[in-house]
């Protein structure tokens, strides 16, 4: 066999997936680029060429700039929380006690439960009137009066970040302990007999096998969050007063509540560019940190 | 051996039961808020376990009398069930030759970097000219429609999966057969493939509950009972007017089953699949 045959032969293998690639992404995206620069209108009107009106009313917009805000502190705490809840679930499951692999398994539960359902519970808990949250703070003392945790501006994103977290803290937990596993005994055992003290046993000893892993949780986590919708949708809907607003529920308002398709795209195309700088930042730094270990 | 001082062993135990107790409570009251009678669900202060146990929701929502709650929620997930059985069959139809060539073919490799950064790719980015192409071919509120969409987020993720699962089976293995004088389509078939049994299904697990887990495509291209999808369903029950949070609760439980089953029993499978990803980047 040529190796001209072996890669037609390849190219053929693939032609399935890159037809359907095209026709469902590739296609897409030039099309949402294209409308970008039109007025277009969700249904009917085709729209005219308006040139980069619509990115600058974007980006000189206050409520972009006041959601792109609300996305990045969502995006920052939630996943620096899994992130640092993970690492402490991790290391604590790599500790031995009973019924450590009973715990173990039942971490599998946050990650595997929809988010749409985990978005409907924590609603439920944080009911004005009847929610669990309230309920329970009342009962031991902490709260005087029922609060309306996702109906307060100053609340909502906190009471959200909380439900993102519980769902993805075992995640971040499980990598890590993964990764905590392949520390070999005698290292460790070793920092012990030279009198390493625990907090430099987890940065000297522990960390160099953590940093890689959880480099990619990071990485993958924080570009989910910054894309953040259904939790948020199904919670408060970016309200109240638009402080839980997030960049992909005002792409949605735009095209589709406003059916304005023209603005819609060209939101949702400063979106992907965002996250896309994320991505490739991300990538250089996983390169770089790979190479110094 | 490690040994613990006492205060740390109190220590270690402490911390499991608080960490114990922070993954039940919610998924345990989602359970029990499910089977409260509403009385129960409404009194303050709050009753946390049931006076009397109302198993009736369940058969409210799994009843299939027409104009029922439990007629739409029934609907909702046998949409669900089709339209995540469609996208994973086509997404591991289209994913396992194009993985096996790459794994095999290193020159055409670079395409796979273009097909997973789509995987990064924000929904958004992409629903606008779908919407409007999906509603020019009649194929708004269809579950083919939205198994085809299903499949911009699925078959990245499966040809990545069976890639790497192609890549831990020897090439050595098939260079043998084709000494033997073994034809391309005899060795995938009954040598390759069988091999990758194992990754093949992890694939279309993790596809199946990505496409079960589905809200945004659902919720801006399917309407009502002939395609809405239970996460559509169950946002549209808390989101509405349901004054019977016990119902609500109901329908998470149902809805959450099968993942909950499937995370459970195919743990090991899971877990592997999870870190492999994410160590292998």
């Amino acid at each position: 066999m040529t190796s001209n045959w072996i890669t037609t032969r390849a190219w053929l293998l693939m032609l399935p997936l890159l037809i359907v690639m095209i026709a469902i992404i590739g296609w897409p995206l030039i099309d949402t680029v294209r409308l970008s620069f039109t007025d277009a209108k969700l249904v009917g009107t085709e729209g005219n060429f308006v040139g980069i009106d619509n990115y600058v009313k974007i980006l000189s917009g206050s409520n972009f700039q006041r959601t792109l805000i609300t996305t990045t502190l969502f995006a920052v705490l939630s996943v620096g929380a899994e992130m640092i809840i993970g690492v402490l679930a991790a290391l604590l499951l790599n500790q031995q006690f009973y019924g450590r692999s009973v715990l173990r398994a039942l971490m599998i539960l946050p990650w595997a439960l929809p988010t749409v359902v985990n978005a409907t519970l924590w609603r439920l808990i944080y009911n004005p009137e009847y929610g669990a949250l309230n309920a329970a703070l009342t009962q031991i003392g902490m709260l005087d009066a029922y609060r309306s945790w996702l109906g307060e501006p100053g609340t909502a994103l906190a009471a959200l970040i909380v439900a993102d977290c519980w769902k993805n803290f075992p995640l971040v937990a499980l990598i890590a302990l993964a990764a905590l596993q392949a520390v070999p005994r005698d290292i460790t055992a070793a920092s012990m007999v030279d009198g390493a003290g625990a907090w430099s046993r987890f940065r000297f000893v522990i960390m160099p096998y953590l940093a890689g892993p959880l480099m990619v949780a990071l990485v993958l986590r924080t570009i989910e969050a910054f894309k953040v919708f259904d939790i948020i949708w199904v919670m408060t809907r970016g309200g109240p007063a638009n402080s839980t607003r997030t960049l992909s529920i005002l792409v949605y308002q735009e095209a589709f509540s406003f059916q304005r398709a023209g603005s819609g795209a060209s939101l949702a195309l400063i979106v992907t560019l965002l996250v896309t700088i994320l991505a490739v930042a991300y990538a250089a730094l996983i390169r770089k940190s790979a190479g110094a270990s | 051996m490690e040994r613990r001082s006492l205060t740390a062993t109190i220590f270690v135990y402490l911390a499991a039961l608080l960490l114990a107790a922070v993954i039940l409570a919610p998924v345990v009251w989602l359970f029990i808020m499910s089977i409260s009678s509403t009385t129960d669900l409404i009194t303050k202060p709050l009753r946390w376990w049931p006076e009397t146990i109302d198993l009736s929701r369940y058969g409210v929502l799994l009843s299939t009398a027409a104009n029922s709650a439990g007629e739409a929620f029934v609907a909702s997930l046998f949409n669900s069930l089709k339209v995540a059985g469609m996208a994973t069959a086509a997404a591991l139809i289209v994913a396992i030759p194009a993985a096996w060539a790459v794994s095999r073919t290193p020159s055409v490799g670079w395409s796979l970097y273009a097909v997973i950064a789509t995987y990064m790719l924000p929904p958004v980015a992409l629903a606008v000219p779908l919407y409007m192409a999906l509603s020019a071919f009649g194929l708004l509120n269809n579950v083919f429609g939205l198994a085809l969409v299903y499949l911009t987020i699925l078959a990245p993720f499966t040809t990545w999966l069976m890639k790497s699962g192609f890549d831990s089976i020897p090439r050595e293995i098939e260079s043998a057969a084709t000494v033997d004088g073994a034809r391309l389509d005899q060795i995938l078939r009954l040598i390759t493939l069988p091999l990758a049994a194992p990754v093949m299904a992890t694939a279309a697990l993790f596809a199946f509950l990505l496409a079960w887990d589905e809200f945004f495509y659902a919720l801006l291209f399917t309407s009502d009972q002939r395609a809405k999808t239970l996460t559509v369903a169950i946002a549209d029950l808390a989101g509405g007017r349901v004054s019977d949070y016990g119902l609500i609760a109901t329908a998470g439980v149902l809805a959450a089953l099968p993942p909950l089953i499937i995370g459970l029993f195919m743990q090991r499978a899971l877990i592997s699949g999870l870190t492999n990803g994410g160590v292998k980047g």
